[in-house]
């Protein structure tokens, strides 16, 4: 079960092959990646994030999914800083001996994520920064788990 | 004494990310109470109180949580992970 917050632009290919070759057991890997779009002319996303509390709340999500599902392991990357449009912002994985516990509870991890791990994202375009609000229904989605 | 940090706009806002303060406050809601009369930045910064969100010792928390040994509170609006 691992949790990686960093700075660094990471290879999802790579990280799906090195994840999945680990999960002895699985017949059932789910990936989900979360990219920075091209919305109304922004030229970045800048992402901040606070230190320390951000790996234990990320750990804190992961640690529920596997006490919920029959996972073999969970992979969560999320990154901070500055990412450009089209780069991979984070990426969730999971492993299970089948796929309703893998998707299941990729998509709790996902949900958690959105409203629970201490990351704020800024909108940067040519004629302004807007920082992105968060969303009702990302709250709301958290009410169905 | 506590630390006291802040995210995102409230940081704009604020003016900083941190400061040390000594307070004699016993809950969240009476720190925010304090922090507002430092400055016209934290008086604005904490306006409208349904759009902050706290985190006492790096958990997510209520204004009504006790600051009894607690060595950092932050505050930021609500989180826009993933």
């Amino acid at each position: 079960m691992t949790v990686r917050v960093q700075q660094e632009a990471f290879a999802t290919g790579a990280e799906i092959d090195a994840f999945s070759v680990n999960q002895l057991g699985a017949g059932a890997i789910v990936t989900f990646s979360g990219v920075v779009r091209g919305d109304g002319g922004i030229t970045r996303l800048s992402i901040e994030h606070y230190p320390g509390m951000t790996e234990r709340a990320l750990q804190s999500i992961q640690d529920e999914a596997v006490q919920r599902w029959s996972l073999t392991g969970a992979l969560v990357i999320h990154r901070y800083g500055v990412l450009h449009v089209g780069e991979t912002i984070m990426m969730v994985a999971t492993a299970a001996p089948h796929r309703a516990d893998a998707f299941a509870a990729a998509e709790f991890l996902m949900d958690f994520l959105k409203s629970r791990a201490p990351f704020w994202k800024k909108e940067v375009r040519p004629d302004g920064e807007t920082w992105v609000e968060a969303k009702e229904a990302d709250e709301a989605a958290l009410n169905r788990w | 004494m506590i630390d006291v940090l802040y995210f995102s706009w409230l940081r704009e806002r604020v003016g900083v990310s941190k400061e040390t303060v000594d307070t004699t406050a016993e809950t969240v809601a009476e720190l925010v109470t304090e922090l507002k009369q430092r400055s016209d930045a934290h008086a604005l910064a904490f306006e409208d109180m349904t759009a902050v969100r706290v985190a006492v010792d790096q958990d997510l928390t209520e204004m009504t949580t006790t600051l009894a040994g607690v060595r950092e509170v932050a505050f930021f609006p609500p989180m826009t992970g993933g």
